[in-house]
């Protein structure tokens, strides 16, 4: 339980860990992009750990870290190919991003430092615990921009002015980034 | 002149940082000191060049030719991941003085998605060879500049007090915020 709950505030890989902060900036123009995101990375970061674990012990130390980066890049293109497939809109909204999962710190962050030393079921609730942390925080994030940005949540308009554009825009992101780990960083100082 | 487009654009309009959000984990990691981050930029210059010519020779010589353009990812990252090895053995045999001041930047820059991206964006804009060498400099020259720019901004940071809870990552994230507005000022320019 421990290990499936830590990453949502305590461990949380984007607001306490700090990794994986291209994905969190580029795509989160709005909850439902965040949300898209967050999702197909913790498909990856469930498969890689499970795969990881399973073939722990018959990677040669020296080799593993390319062989990680295989197991990853084959998750990579399997959420690639089926988002093409089935949902062509948003492939196209997060565009680059996809393939850039790859390099994204979390995934093999969490084969080398959890996957590679515990066993299966424990590997597969951390990837399924740090996946939702980072999806958490990507829609969160994405839900902050697109309220102040274009006042509407999940595409549901629910003001009439238009909102601030710059929280749309680049600027913003980085903005927004900065303030919600403020946020964070003081409730985690009381707990 | 459409190299002259490609650079401005790249270093300053689609600046890969502050604007395409490309590389943002070295740009806030080690970004402490000026000195540091011009010896990032100069390691990732050096290899994004380098990678980008390669992989668009794979792309062009073997994906196509084979229609396995679906493996690109997988491809694309081992070769990046082999590069930058090599580039660190030869470096080390060739340039001692180089490898110096570069070498411990080298490891970073495989999960720099900076790289990676670029490689990704030059098949994806359809460039020819010459034409991605190009944007992969100037590429390279906006992510320096940012670094060297947010690198300043943030050493005179150290002098000042900001409230409890902003100290640290969440100040240098608004400052950047800051810096992406001016870079927006650049939009429309070309």
């Amino acid at each position: 339980m421990k290990n499936f709950t830590k990453g949502f505030i305590k461990e949380n890989p984007v607001f306490v860990l700090l990794l994986g902060l291209c994905p969190t900036l580029g795509v989160t123009t709005s909850a439902i992009n965040g949300l898209g995101m967050g999702l197909a990375t913790t498909f990856v970061l469930i498969g890689s750990n499970v795969v990881v674990s399973l073939v722990k012990n018959l990677i040669p130390d020296k080799v593993r870290i390319p062989a990680f980066i295989v197991i990853i890049a084959s998750f990579v293109t399997i959420v690639e190919l089926v988002m093409q497939a089935y949902m062509p809109a948003l492939f196209d909204q997060l565009g680059l991003f996809i393939p850039l999962i790859v390099v994204n710190c979390i995934v093999l962050g969490r084969a080398e430092a959890f996957a590679s030393k515990e066993t299966t079921a424990s590997s597969a609730i951390d990837g399924l615990g740090m996946g939702l942390g980072f999806s958490f925080a990507l829609t969160l994030l994405g839900a902050v921009r697109e309220i102040l940005g274009s006042g509407a949540i999940f595409n549901f308009k629910f003001m009439e002015a238009d909102g601030m554009l710059v929280f749309v825009l680049a600027p913003g992101a980085f903005i927004a980034l900065g303030y919600l780990i403020a946020i964070i960083n003081r409730i985690n100082k009381k707990a | 002149m459409e190299y002259f487009v490609i650079i401005i654009s790249a270093i300053f309009v689609n600046n890969i940082v502050l604007a395409q959000f490309l590389g943002i984990c070295p740009f806030v990691g080690v970004s402490g000191k000026i000195s540091t981050s011009v010896g990032m930029s100069g390691a990732v210059m050096f290899v994004m060049t380098i990678a980008t010519i390669v992989t668009w020779l794979i792309q062009d010589l073997v994906l196509i030719p084979l229609n396995i353009g679906f493996l690109q990812t997988i491809t694309f990252i081992l070769v990046i991941a082999a590069l930058v090895q090599m580039v660190e053995i030869i470096l080390k045999k060739v340039s001692p003085p180089l490898y110096a001041a570069l070498g411990v930047f080298l490891p970073l820059i495989t999960t720099n998605c900076a790289v990676l991206g670029v490689a990704i964006l030059t098949v994806q804009k359809d460039f020819n060879l010459m034409e991605g060498v190009v944007f992969a400099i100037a590429s390279a020259i906006g992510f320096g500049l940012a670094m060297i720019l947010f690198a300043g901004l943030r050493e005179h940071m150290d002098l000042m007090e900001p409230p409890k809870g902003m100290k640290g990552v969440p100040v240098a994230l608004v400052t950047a915020g800051i810096l992406a507005l001016a870079f927006m000022g650049f939009t429309g320019m070309v």
